[in-house]
């Protein structure tokens, strides 16, 4: 089971023939992920690295190749273009790696996600991965293990970081999700949530955040209320100053509002175990399924 | 990016939004041939600084003949102005903004920005102008009044007049607020404002609605498409190590601590700042390398952190991934030789081939100290502090 992409995810590369796209695309298939289109307006007819058919257009690489996923590889001026194309052809998962997407475009594809059935996750994101099912994004795979954990983050290599220490402990991950670190997500913490709920494979959930919004704050009152299974979280950024984008265009203290302590408090409220330093987030969640 | 009050206003009289007379000077004889050429007194004399509170510094002053302007010109040009927003340090005041003055009935509040809530921008209005939005925000919520844009219709005519009813506005006003209103969220939307923050919005005491401040922020992520707006970047206004560490593609933030941090990702790299102060240090600054930490990244990041003359120790946390930690790590050695760094390096590998990396580190002429884990290596920087 899992959520968003399993065994039975076959994917399609929207910028397979990039340097991006295709070093990613090497890596997803040695992880066993099928990987059954590419797609590159302009380049369609050809094979990839002799392997994948590439289709000038992703309705093609639905119709073609049953492709029902899509991970997105295109530069920031196109990338949006590229996503309501596959919310389009009807893709059901869309994973969009790519990294600078003005919010203008943004704003249109998130309006464009809700109108449709297709769930999004990113971008600037380091994808979704199903451990020894499928890997739709960037992260090295050898750090994950199947297991029953669900992990949420806003960050891209401290949930490598997470993750290896729950991997480190002996707990695997049911799926782990990295929902990017812009101001607007395709999927949010509590989109997220939801699915893990719902999911019989997942039993705990280890949740990520950082400044800036109130998505953490939404997804502690989503818990609080709503979420059956036992939830761990850290909260990055303690240290940050106001008023500075903290790399990711998401993570910016603004106008008092989005600082650390109010999202830990907010957590903490909703009974969920913050863990107080990055390096404890494996060892906290130890510690809550032990009493669990 | 951040801009200048004047740029501000040259963009909004562009989309007709109205704004005062007035243009910029950089040196005393500019202010008062500008103010000559308004053609009428009082004129007001601003400091252009990227920060907020200019009046309350000294940066702001009304004048009402030649002489007075070339007198306060010559005051507020190059001195160092102090607000609640440029820290203790201040700012040096390099260019004036010399504009018409004007005779205003009543100050309001306007401004647009995103609601990630909702995903939507949302365009705020108040009839406490003048004041902190944030503080307005937080004692009388009931004092602001919203309207979030659709983004398949963009803003209607009917929200317009909702907030230009909200500000009390009626007759003459009450038309120039509207048009006012929807002028500006056609300038946000043209510019990809990330802000536009209108503080005070004055009605004049002939009924007209015009912006006395602006500050316009753009969405970093779509000045590939705003070349004219690039360029007015005042790199000046900046921290000069911020602005170097963007040439190269680096995120880098200074702060007051002692440890320089060197990590790739976002996201750890707040992390690491978090536990080094977990462990009784203070970070010297926010960098992320990005993904893919390469040897030149890495030489780039490490002359930027040593600008710094408070960082005694650097902790580099690397979690490599797919990047092999072995490349990283050769990276690192020869980096450090190039900017023959004499300081205690912590260095943390994860990855791929991290047990290689750390082998190579430890065999190397160089002292690194090595640490096993995230927890490990934010001890031992801040003991090498």
């Amino acid at each position: 089971m899992a959520i968003l992409v399993n065994s039975d995810t076959r994917l399609v590369v929207q910028g397979i023939t990039g340097g991006e796209g295709t070093f990613h695309t090497k890596q997803a298939i040695e992880y066993g992920t099928k990987v059954v289109a590419g797609v590159t307006p302009g380049k369609g007819g050809r094979k990839w690295e002799d392997k994948v058919p590439v289709f000038n257009t992703v309705e093609q690489a639905v119709s073609e190749a049953g492709a029902n996923t899509s991970i997105i590889f295109v530069p920031p001026p196109f990338a949006a273009d590229a996503i309501l194309e596959a919310i389009d052809a009807g893709i059901a998962v869309i994973v969009t790696i790519t990294e600078g997407i003005p919010v203008k475009d943004l704003i249109i594809v998130k309006e464009a996600l809700n109108r449709s059935g297709t769930h999004m996750v990113g971008g600037n994101c380091p994808g979704v991965i199903t451990p020894g099912q499928a890997k739709v994004g960037i992260m090295p795979g050898f750090i994950h293990q199947p297991g029953h954990c669900g992990v949420i983050s806003r960050s891209g290599t401290l949930t490598y970081e997470a993750v290896k220490q729950l991997s480190d402990r002996g707990i695997g991950q049911s799926t782990c999700i990295g929902i990017g670190g812009d101001a607007i997500n395709g999927s949010t913490f509590v989109d997220c949530l939801k699915l893990f709920n719902e999911d019989p494979d997942t039993n705990a959930v280890v949740l990520i955040g950082e400044i800036g919004g109130t998505a953490e704050e939404a997804a502690a009152d989503y818990i609080k209320t709503n979420f059956k299974k036992p939830v761990v979280a850290f909260i990055a950024g303690r240290t940050a100053p106001p008023g500075r984008r903290m790399g990711h265009a998401g993570a910016i203290i603004a106008g008092g509002k989005g600082t650390a302590a109010e999202k830990i408090a907010a957590l903490k409220e909703a009974g969920i175990q913050v863990s107080e330093s990055p390096a404890d987030i494996g060892a906290t969640l130890e510690s809550v399924l032990k009493v669990a | 990016m951040k801009i200048h009050e004047h740029q501000g206003k040259e963009i909004l009289r562009q989309y007709d939004v109205a704004v005062p007379r007035g243009g910029v000077a950089f040196s005393v004889d500019e202010a008062a041939k500008i103010a000559r050429g308004l053609g009428s007194w009082p004129v007001v004399v601003k400091a252009q600084i990227h920060a907020g509170g200019r009046g309350k510094g000294g940066g702001v002053k009304l004048a009402k003949s030649e002489a007075e302007v070339r007198d306060v010109a010559g005051k507020i040009l190059g001195m160092n102005l102090v607000t609640h927003q440029t820290g203790p340090q201040g700012k040096k005041v390099q260019r004036l903004l010399v504009e018409e003055g004007i005779d205003i009935a009543r100050e309001l509040y306007a401004g647009i920005v995103l609601d990630r809530a909702v995903s939507k921008n949302t365009f705020m209005v108040s009839t406490e102008g003048g004041m902190e939005i944030e503080k307005v925000a937080a004692e009388t919520p009931e004092k602001i009044v919203k309207a979030a844009i659709d983004p398949l219709t963009g803003f209607q005519p009917f929200q317009a007049r909702k907030l230009a009813f909200a500000l009390g506005l009626t007759g003459d006003a009450f038309k120039s607020g509207v048009k006012f209103l929807t002028a500006l969220y056609k300038a946000y939307e043209a510019i990809d404002g990330s802000l536009a923050e209108i503080n005070p919005l004055v009605v004049t005491k002939d009924g007209k609605v015009m912006a006395l401040d602006a500050k316009i922020n753009f969405d970093d992520n779509a000045l590939f498409r705003h070349k004219d707006l690039v360029e007015m970047r005042d790199l000046t206004e900046e921290e000069p190590a911020e602005v170097e560490a963007s040439k190269y593609d680096l995120n880098y933030i200074k702060l007051d601590g002692k440890v320089g941090c060197m990590v790739n990702g976002a996201g750890l790299a707040m992390a690491t700042m978090d536990i080094i102060k977990l462990h009784g240090g203070e970070p010297a600054n926010f960098l992320d390398v990005g993904g893919a930490a390469s040897a030149e990244t890495v030489e780039n990041g490490f002359r930027i952190i040593l600008q710094d003359p408070n960082v005694k120790a650097v902790l580099i946390n690397i979690f490599g991934g797919i990047v092999r930690c072995d490349r990283v790590a050769g990276g690192v050695i020869e980096a450090i030789q190039k900017v023959k760094a004499n300081l205690p390096v912590v260095v943390r590998l994860e990855g791929t081939n991290a047990d290689i990396a750390a082998k190579m580190l430890e065999e190397s002429p160089l002292k690194f100290i090595i640490a096993k884990d995230l927890a490990d290596a934010a001890k031992k920087a801040v003991a090498a502090v």
